[in-house]
């Protein structure tokens, strides 16, 4: 019969323990693919390796980019680190919706927010397996280190990441409401943002009436204040800040976001039904 | 006289308008093996899923082990375990990787010993290293037993637990639950239209129709009631709208 201590446990509000056990899960499916983790390098190497030529070429014949070369690749790298903070959560949601697991999973004592825990931690491990290569590449290839951006570098990596759990917890939450044929969200929301944070080019590129909504997004504030340390040598506080508290923001939306479509599966009876 | 596993009282759930459960009551005994029974869309489903807390009920109360699953359904889930051949396990992961990661969810002390006897017990051993994907019907049915037990359940809910199984296979499972009620005390509930599955290992039949219990009691009770020869039979009877004897409820 089921022991105390077990039993204790399982009353437990919160165990790191179901949480190791899910993120656990997860590295387990991520080692029996191979394909697949060659595919969380290959596209941020990829994008890498085009933008790199592109501003050897720009700087030669730009001034934009000959006052500051990593101004290109900097921006595709921090692009792709938010792209794939919320691409690594959303993976791993869609994973249990892939083996249509749910209805296993929340008989156990997982709490949901055990869960969320553990699908953040595998966006973490994502990011580090998808971007961290392609920045070491782009040392010996075209002698540029997005790490000697130094510490600004650690707060630009805080807000995006923030971000992107933020947008993936109010996709996951979406696809929980309307099931795996909106399962394409994960893949597309967030190039909508693209045009609008400002990735290449500086705010003032944009329409008056567009900058208002540019402003809003905790993005812009990185790509700026990238832009200002790499062509002032200014780190921007004041933008750093504003991006935090835009990005508890958004983070409070998408955990509400989840949890009420969450509760919502529950009460439709989804927890069982949900997957391909 | 001692309280029941499973009070439940005045439960409903409707999706819009459709009534998938419709004001059904039951009470399930310490150490015995009940059934829901009843054709395609009758509300087994529905019902083991609100015991679970998978899905929240319209109105109603389910107790288990006399805690409000509803409000406190963590004191609940460390003690009942659940099988279902429509909820899979990650296909990718091999079946120990499985059951481990199971196994830590519910804070199983002595993890590969568990999981080494459960494989001895359910004849699974050669399976261990495996994707569960790759396993057959019977294969994939035996893990999602081991995966049941992993916790020692103190009540178990299976949903249809040995549908797509050949005779033999079935025969086996049916055998080992058996086995595991009688050694260790559990409850067992089930939701079947397994006819023979049930006469075999239940002592209380409770068979449903358009969400309702439409009639209960020991196999035996309920084919002297209707004067049929077995169980199957009664269910066709009552699921062609014919009702038991006066007074049957």
């Amino acid at each position: 019969m089921t022991g105390p201590a077990m039993r204790r446990l399982g009353e437990k509000a919160f165990s790191p323990a179901r949480v190791w056990a899910m993120l656990l899960r997860y590295l387990y499916i991520l080692k029996s693919s191979w394909p697949r983790t060659l595919e969380l390098l290959y596209w941020p190497t990829l994008q890498m390796l085009i933008w790199g030529f592109m501003s050897q070429f720009l700087r030669s014949n730009s001034s934009y980019v000959a006052q500051a070369f990593g101004v290109l690749l900097g921006a595709v790298m921090l692009w792709d680190l938010l792209f794939r903070s919320q691409l690594g959560l959303t993976i791993s949601f869609l994973e249990e919706m892939w083996s249509r697991n749910l209805g296993q999973l929340f008989v156990t004592p997982l709490r949901p927010y055990e869960w969320l825990l553990s699908l953040l931690a595998m966006s973490v491990i994502r990011v580090t397996i998808g971007v961290v290569p392609a920045a070491l590449l782009a040392i010996p290839l075209y002698h540029y280190s997005i790490f000697d951006l130094g510490l600004p570098l650690l707060a630009f990596l805080v807000v995006l990441m923030a971000m992107g759990w933020a947008l993936g917890l109010a996709i996951c939450g979406g696809i929980m409401r309307h099931g795996m044929g909106a399962e394409s969200l994960a893949w597309t929301v967030i190039f909508a943002l693209a045009p609008l944070s400002c990735i290449y080019y500086p705010v003032t590129t944009l329409p008056y009436w567009l900058r208002p909504l540019a402003w809003a997004l905790p993005s812009t504030y990185v790509f700026e204040g990238m832009r200002a340390v790499l062509f002032g040598g200014i780190f921007r506080t004041d933008y750093f800040l504003t991006a935090i508290a835009l990005d508890l923001v958004l983070l409070a939306c998408g955990a509400t976001i989840f949890f009420i479509a969450f509760r919502d599966a529950r009460r439709r009876g989804a927890l069982l039904q949900m997957g391909e | 006289m001692p309280e029941p596993v499973i009070l439940v009282d005045h439960l409903v759930k409707r999706y819009g308008k459709t009534v998938a459960v419709d004001g059904i009551g039951f009470t399930v005994e310490r150490g015995s093996t009940a059934a829901l029974l009843g054709g395609n869309g009758a509300g087994k489903t529905t019902t083991l899923s609100i015991l679970l807390g998978l899905l929240l009920p319209t109105t109603g109360t389910v107790h288990v082990f006399g805690e409000d699953v509803l409000r406190h359904r963590y004191r609940v889930l460390p003690r009942i375990n659940f099988s279902s051949p429509y909820v899979d396990l990650p296909h990718r992961l091999t079946v120990r990787q499985n059951l481990s990661i199971y196994a830590r969810l519910y804070g199983v002390q002595r993890r590969a010993e568990t999981i080494g006897r459960l494989a001895r017990d359910l004849q699974i051993e050669p399976l261990l290293d495996r994707p569960a994907g790759k396993l057959s019907s019977g294969q994939k049915t035996r893990v999602a037993l081991a995966k049941a037990l992993l916790n020692d359940p103190e009540l178990l809910l299976l949903d249809e637990p040995t549908a797509s199984l050949d005779p033999d296979t079935g025969d086996w499972v049916r055998g080992y639950l058996e086995e595991y009620r009688a050694r260790t005390g559990a409850t067992i509930l089930l939701a079947s239209h397994n006819m023979a599955e049930v006469e075999r290992l239940c002592s209380e039949v409770m068979m449903m129709k358009e969400g309702r219990i439409v009639d209960r009691g020991s196999p035996d009770e309920l084919i002297d009631r209707y004067g049929r020869t077995n169980l199957e039979e009664v269910f066709l009877q009552i699921a062609r709208g014919v009702r038991a004897l006066e007074g049957a409820l």
